[in-house]
């Protein structure tokens, strides 16, 4: 069995606190991890001045091509892995294992976090809008229309609480390291795999070793990685967002609401939609903040509703080797419970249909995991609870709303694709301070274009932009 | 636990001559609680109810199995003088608490019995690192505990003056359980700020007590003053609390001390205890044996058995995990079997203490989850 340890600026902690990871559905342990504790963190973190001094050895345009070097090595190379050496299968077989997540679901994860890296110069040309990268190495620099602009680094490291179960956020940091910013990772306990061997892959780029801590470890690392780092990001829950709502130190990812909101002018040939509602709804096993879990319209909602029914309520739980898997298992049995108790709530509402109930039970338990198949809820209206529900399947709410009431009801969206081409609502969408992202047109929610700053965008986050004058 | 027949372990002489001590003591402990003109309240008047004659039935350790086991709750409310042996009545006593975050405290009477443990504990330790006369900064709890007035009475004890601070674990439950950890935050800053504060305050400080927690944040906030606990003189720990782990210690030995004692110069000794049982002590800690912490219990004052979850009069093979059990016998306080809030796996029995410990403590899986430990 695999046994990985904590990394301490690139050097192997070996801890002798291990924590098993599990197989979610033999109990199987796959892997033992060492733990560290936040007493840990406190002390290595009066040292983090040294990872970005490392990374400032390089020019980012050499980390760059170190990136797409170590995208090569990520998706394609055996990498060691603790006192292994891991293969891409091992890594898929594992990751999936741990997760829950169909295998092929894991390599579609892999895929898009080594487009990330491959494509690291144009994305950074676009989260920097242009600017010649030596301004973030300098500090200060000349744009191209001649003016002297300055951009301060705020953080030697970005700190990352990241996810037990969603490997696809991976691509969130991996941009810090070519901006010459070290990385304080916090693996979930589930899924040390893409941290892991993310990191490896750098090392193994030559990117210095130095400038990465992984830190797997309990509740306490998390806060001391939180409360430590200048910058740091965390995934949980909406009162986790909240918690760290306004606080200029924490980027704080949560649920996305991301909604399909169709006008007026198009909801008469909503099927020719259907098929990116339904990829919207149910791609990644429903799973993301950029899954889709409400579709609002006018008009013709439940025959909406009906539809996307029909096309993922079928869908079965399969094991996770099967090709054609597209759900994943909730490994914490009590997890999926709990949500199919809350569905039965949001359900108990007047006005509220469920429209996959024709299709056989929904929640299926296992001896140590549990699936929950696809949910497509109809409400009557906006004000049913069940419009500002995200679950972690795919499930989606189709809601009833008047166009005119629409931006102001859906609350908090991070994507908002909208079927539209009536210019003044487009105009109102794009003031709508509500909606993160905007997609004008048929662009299923989880399709993103990498080139575009999105959601947090991390210079912005790492750098601040201020006055710098020269005398003369 | 170790393998078999490490250096360290007693040799068979040693641990039989140990078992007779602890006969002979419990035999006459039985008899001083449960005579009439020697015995409490409290046991005089459980005596009725026993079935068994204790004055009669009891000559060896083993017979203490007879006795149902200790119930903590016994200790919740008053009169507290119920548990004062008139052998001892009318000698000045303390009263010492534990728990009482919400409800009324569990309390324990004591007259010398903290002084004693203290004293036999005092032996233990090595003079090149607790040097006598050194002063001691006690940061732990205060108020209604007994670690307070212990600690301070050891390093009076050893020729010294012991400065303290403040520190009510009451208040930080409460915090913990209200969320407030920003407050709690704070709580600490302030009492790690008055122990930093009495350490760069030329006062000839070389030993203390500090819980693992506390012990770490001083070790931080020292770090962030650009300080060390070495560079302001501490020679000798004496710490306490269920949350060391060999990794922890490991940590602290290698990280927050800066080395094993001999390389740093700084010596921290890990120890178990309530206010029931009084003080354990470990077996020196090592690299070679993974940072293991062993305890052993003060014999024959005090015992500790590892028994088996569902069988507590069952003791569970060496190396094996049970739950902690615990018997108290001096002159003060009787408890004959009393199950703790922890697990561990039994030791074998080393040579200083030649009869079983206990290591890797850490709370009982039964109620781990429904436990604030290690909160100060």
């Amino acid at each position: 069995m695999l046994t990985i340890q904590p990394l301490r600026w690139g050097k192997p902690y070996n801890s002798l606190d291990t924590f098993d990871v599990i197989h979610f559905d033999t109990g199987e342990a796959i892997a033992k991890i060492g733990q560290v504790t936040g007493g840990m963190v406190q002390l290595d973190m009066r040292k983090a001045d040294q990872a970005r001094k490392a990374l400032r050895k390089f020019s980012c345009e050499d980390l760059i091509q170190k990136c797409q070097k170590a995208a090569q090595l990520f998706e394609h190379e055996p990498l060691s892995v603790g006192d292994g050496i891991q293969t891409v299968s091992d890594f898929i077989h594992q990751q999936s294992a741990s997760t829950g997540l169909p295998e092929h679901m894991c390599q579609s994860n892999m895929k898009k976090n080594c487009f990330v890296l491959s494509n690291m110069a144009k994305i950074l040309d676009c989260l920097t809008r242009g600017l010649p990268l030596d301004v973030y190495t300098r500090g200060y620099g000349e744009e191209n229309r001649g003016v002297t602009v300055s951009y301060q680094c705020q953080a030697p490291v970005l700190g990352a609480v990241l996810p037990n179960n969603s490997p696809g956020v991976h691509t969130l940091w991996l941009p810090a390291v070519p901006l010459q910013v070290g990385l304080v990772l916090k693996p979930g306990s589930q899924e040390p795999w893409t941290p892991y061997r993310m990191i490896s892959a750098f090392i193994a780029a030559g990117i210095p070793a130095e400038a990465f801590c992984l830190y797997p470890g309990g509740h306490d690392v998390g806060s001391t990685i939180m409360s430590k780092c200048e910058r740091s990001m965390i995934f949980g829950s909406a009162q986790t967002v909240q918690q760290y709502s306004g606080n200029p130190r924490v980027q704080a990812h949560g649920p996305g609401f991301s909604k399909i909101l169709i006008g007026d002018d198009i909801v008469d040939r909503w099927e020719d939609y259907l098929d990116m509602m339904v990829e919207s709804v149910a791609s990644n096993s429903g799973r993301g903040c950029i899954n889709c879990s409400g579709i609002w319209a006018s008009r013709h909602t439940k025959k909406i509703a009906e539809a996307i029914a029909a096309k993922i309520g079928p869908m079965e739980a399969l094991p996770p080797q099967d090709p054609n898997a597209q759900l994943a298992a909730f490994t914490n049995k009590q997890m999926a419970t709990g949500t199919w108790s809350m569905i039965q709530q949001d359900l108990a509402e007047s006005g509220v249909t469920d429209m996959t109930a024709s299709y056989g039970p929904r929640l299926v338990e296992k001896e140590r995991c549990a699936y929950l198949r696809p949910m497509v809820l109809h409400a009557d209206s906006p004000s049913r609870g069940v419009a500002s529900k995200e679950y972690m399947f795919p499930f989606v709410s189709v809601v009833e709303c008047p166009q005119k009431d629409m931006i102001k009801s859906i609350g908090q969206t991070l994507i908002g694709t909208a079927l539209t081409a009536d210019p003044s609502w487009i105009d109102d969408l794009t003031n709508a301070v509500n909606i993160d992202r905007l997609n004008i047109g048929a662009i299923a929610t989880n399709r993103l274009n990498w080139l575009q700053p999105h959601e947090g965008n991390l210079t912005e986050f790492l750098f601040r932009n201020r006055a710098y004058q020269f005398a003369g | 636990m170790t393998a078999t027949s490490p250096a360290w372990l007693a040799n068979p002489t040693d641990v039989s001559e140990a078992k007779k001590k602890l006969d002979q003591h419990t035999f006459e402990t039985v008899q001083w609680h449960f005579h009439e003109s020697t015995g409490s309240p409290f046991w005089l008047g459980k005596k009725a109810e026993l079935g068994f004659d204790p004055l009669k039935e009891i000559k060896t350790f083993d017979d203490l199995k007879k006795f149902p086991m200790f119930e903590d709750e016994w200790l919740r409310g008053g009169p507290v003088e119920r548990w004062i042996p008139k052998g001892l009545a009318g000698k000045p006593t303390y009263v010492f608490e534990t728990g009482g975050t919400t409800g009324i405290p569990k309390s324990r009477v004591v007259i010398d019995d903290f002084r004693i443990d203290y004293e036999l504990f005092s032996h233990t330790l090595p003079d090149q690192y607790f040097p006598k006369g050194a002063n001691w900064l006690m940061l732990g709890p205060s108020g209604p505990r007994r670690l307070r007035l212990a600690v301070e009475h050891l390093c009076q004890y050893r020729g010294g003056i012991c400065f303290c601070i403040d520190l009510d674990p009451r208040w930080v439950i409460k915090l913990i359980k209200k969320g407030w950890m920003e407050h709690l935050e704070e709580y600490k800053k302030h009492c790690i700020d008055q122990a930093i504060t009495i350490l760069t305050a030329n006062h000839n400080i070389k030993c203390m007590f500090a819980t693992p927690k506390l012990l770490e944040s001083l070790a931080m906030g020292l770090a962030e003053k650009g300080t060390t606990l070495r560079e302001c003189g501490i020679t000798g720990i004496f710490s306490g609390g269920t949350e060391f782990t060999p990794q922890w210690t490991r940590f602290c030995v290698e990280e927050l001390l800066e080395g094993l004692p001999e390389q740093s110069g700084v010596y921290m000794t890990p120890t178990y205890g309530n206010t029931l049982m009084g003080l354990a002590c470990s077996r020196p800690i090592t690299d070679e044996d993974n940072y293991t912490i062993a305890y052993y219990a003060p014999e024959p004052r005090a015992v500790v058995e590892i028994v088996d979850f569902k069988d507590s009069n069952k003791i569970v093979p060496y190396g094996q995990t049970g739950r902690v059990k615990l018997y108290t016998m001096t002159k003060e306080f009787f408890v004959p079997g009393f199950l703790e809030r922890d697990e561990g796996e039994r030791e074998l029995p080393y040579s200083k203490y030649p009869w079983d410990g206990v290591s890797g403590v850490r709370p009982y899986h039964g109620f781990a989850s429904s436990t604030t430990v290690g909160v100060y």
